[in-house]
């Protein structure tokens, strides 16, 4: 088994998949600073950006379904703002009385609440088309294009290089403790070993996987050192912007913008 | 699953902007210095050791144990690559795998990576080095205290970071202190019972196979004081502020409220008072439905627009 299902580029012939990655990543992350930046309750404003998100996910022929499986991710950190409902003042929507304990349920809680939670989903939503139509190493020429240090963007880079290579080995071991029935099967109550001893167990693949990561990356520099590698690492520039290219920025802005205001008259 | 999303890496939309803003500087901060002594100390060999390293270290988080009951104890790995190469280069490590996981699997938000790169690599960094070395010091040398101070590292690394979120997501009123602490710094004392076993047990596995790696730092390095007093700063405050947050919360929400870290409280949606009337629009009620109509139109209108130039394309070729 390889990890390269870990990969969630997915190459469609779109038009989403087209643009300039310096473009998408500039404009899914003002997306998402735009959805941040809306008040809490703004519905009409939140119905509208999850249209473009979905707008943008049909123009892409990702699929919705893909985009909408993945975006379950973020749910078990809505647990955290859970208790707001409860806690926040406001008019109350729900009272209930058990004995000791009065719970309330306010509406600004359970506004508030919604909104944390439809903001983040759509944020998510937005992240996973641009990492669903943009490969990796086009996203990194992104990242250097908009100023992010060009060591630190050669060291991503670099990691997700042999990110599967590890990834790989980090299989190998689990599967080689399973082998070995290290790894115990807890559905009959089968441990294997002490807790101490399992997490030892587990300690000592991940010493090994980080010697194997140090010892790699040894003979990786020496590699680099025989094809001349003087301590820059060096990639073919992006063309040029086009036209049409500042024409999606500008309008993919406008709309943004227009939609933030829209989101603050609506509340005001 | 291969990858579990853990209850660190906060997703976007949990944070106010005022919040996100400031954690984003502190990390901007934290790296650019990280990265100009990582310059001077490792040279042109940076770039291989550490992306390989940071590879190894989100690989690494795939590694699990049973701990009871169908839970898991994990790696999270700030401790361990604090002890193998240094707090600088940690620094780096963990922001790579933070970025990594945030711009690829959308294990956490890309508003609020610059938080999630000042919690776990900054704030896991920090502490892991003050905990270390700090042991390193008492055992003068002696063996144990790799192992006492491998554990001890782990341990408080999660914990502070837990603390920190929980702290973060008070200030941004998205969740009450005296429930966000106590619950969050709860369940991590556990997580991070898991975190600190397995950092030992790698350490225990390095100690045996390749002791030069783990015993090159017996001694603080001089100029890595700073961080050193920055960690165990991070680490007092927050196990200080954390209690007394949690216990008054409208303490919190006064400091959230007057240094501007809330968004201006609004009003219930439907208001008792028709007075601010959109022109146009009559309510909220009309204009959210206009907007769902407007919704549904945009969609199907660019799903039939694919589509038609789909079959367009194929008729063609």
């Amino acid at each position: 088994m390889h990890i390269h299902f870990l990969d969630p580029y997915k190459p469609r012939p779109s038009l989403v998949h087209e643009l300039d990655p310096r473009i998408k990543f500039i404009l899914t992350v003002a997306f998402i600073l735009t959805t941040a930046l809306t008040p809490p309750a703004a519905w009409p404003v939140y119905i509208l950006l999850l249209a473009v998100v979905w707008a943008v996910a049909m123009l892409s022929e990702l699929g919705l379904s893909i985009i909408l499986k993945r975006s379950l991710i973020a749910i078990p950190f809505v647990l955290a703002a859970l208790p707001i409902i409860f806690t926040m003042e406001g008019p109350t929507l729900f009272s209930l009385n058990l004995r000791t304990w009065t719970i309330t349920i306010s509406q600004t809680g359970l506004e508030r609440f919604i909104s944390i939670a439809f903001k983040s989903w759509i944020s998510v939503q937005a992240a996973i088309i641009l990492s669903a139509s943009t490969p990796f190493p086009e996203l990194l020429q992104a990242m250097r294009s908009v100023k992010i240090p060009r060591l630190l963007v050669a060291i991503i880079g670099l990691m997700w290089r042999y990110l599967f290579v590890l990834a790989d080995e980090a299989l190998r071991l689990l599967r080689a403790r399973s082998a070995r029935s290290g790894a115990g099967d807890p559905s009959r109550g089968r441990t294997g070993g002490s807790v101490v001893w399992r997490a030892r167990v587990a300690g000592g693949m991940a010493g090994s996987l980080l010697l194997r990561g140090i010892e790699r990356s040894d003979r990786i520099y020496n590699a680099m050192l025989a094809r001349g590698y003087d301590g820059e690492v060096r990639a073919i520039p992006l063309p040029a912007l086009r036209v049409i290219h500042w024409l999606v920025l500008f309008v993919g802005l406008i709309i943004l913008v227009v939609l933030l205001v829209l989101s603050y008259i609506i509340s005001s | 699953m291969l990858i579990a999303p853990q209850p660190m890496h906060i997703p976007d939309g949990f944070l106010s902007i005022m919040v996100d803003l400031l954690l984003w500087i502190a990390a901007i901060i934290a790296i650019g210095y990280s990265l100009k002594r990582v310059s001077q100390d490792l040279g042109e060999r940076q770039v291989p050791l550490m992306g390989v390293l940071a590879a190894a270290i989100f690989a690494g988080q795939m590694l699990n144990f049973t701990v009871a009951g169908g839970t898991s104890g994990h790696l999270m790995g700030a401790a361990i690559a604090t002890i193998l190469v240094g707090p600088w280069a940690a620094i780096l490590v963990i922001t790579s795998v933070v970025a990594v996981q945030a711009l690829i699997f959308q294990d956490g938000g890309l508003l609020v990576l610059g938080a999630n790169i000042f919690n776990m690599a900054v704030i896991g960094v920090a502490v892991s080095f003050a905990a270390y070395y700090a042991v390193q010091k008492l055992a003068r040398g002696r063996n144990w205290g790799v192992f006492v101070g491998g554990i001890i590292a782990g341990w408080l690394s999660i914990e502070i970071t837990a603390l920190a979120v929980a702290l973060e997501l008070s200030l941004s009123g998205t969740s009450p202190a005296n429930i966000a602490i106590p619950a969050m710094g709860g369940v991590h004392a556990l997580i991070g019972i898991g975190e600190g076993l397995i950092t030992v047990g790698a350490l225990a596995f390095l100690h045996a196979s390749r002791p030069d790696l783990i015993n090159q730092g017996d001694q603080p390095p001089v100029a890595g004081s700073v961080i050193w007093i920055v960690g165990i700063l991070i680490a007092v405050g927050l196990a200080f502020i954390a209690p007394w947050a949690s216990r008054h919360p409208d303490g919190l929400e006064w400091v959230a409220a007057e240094y501007g870290f809330l968004e201006t409280s609004q009003g219930p949606a439907y208001s008792l008072f028709p007075d601010y009337i959109i022109p146009g629009i009559a309510n909220e009620a009309a204009a959210t439905v206009l907007a769902g109509i407007i919704g549904i139109f945009l969609v199907f209108g660019v799903a039939a627009g694919v589509a038609y130039f789909r079959r367009k394309r194929q008729t063609s070729s």
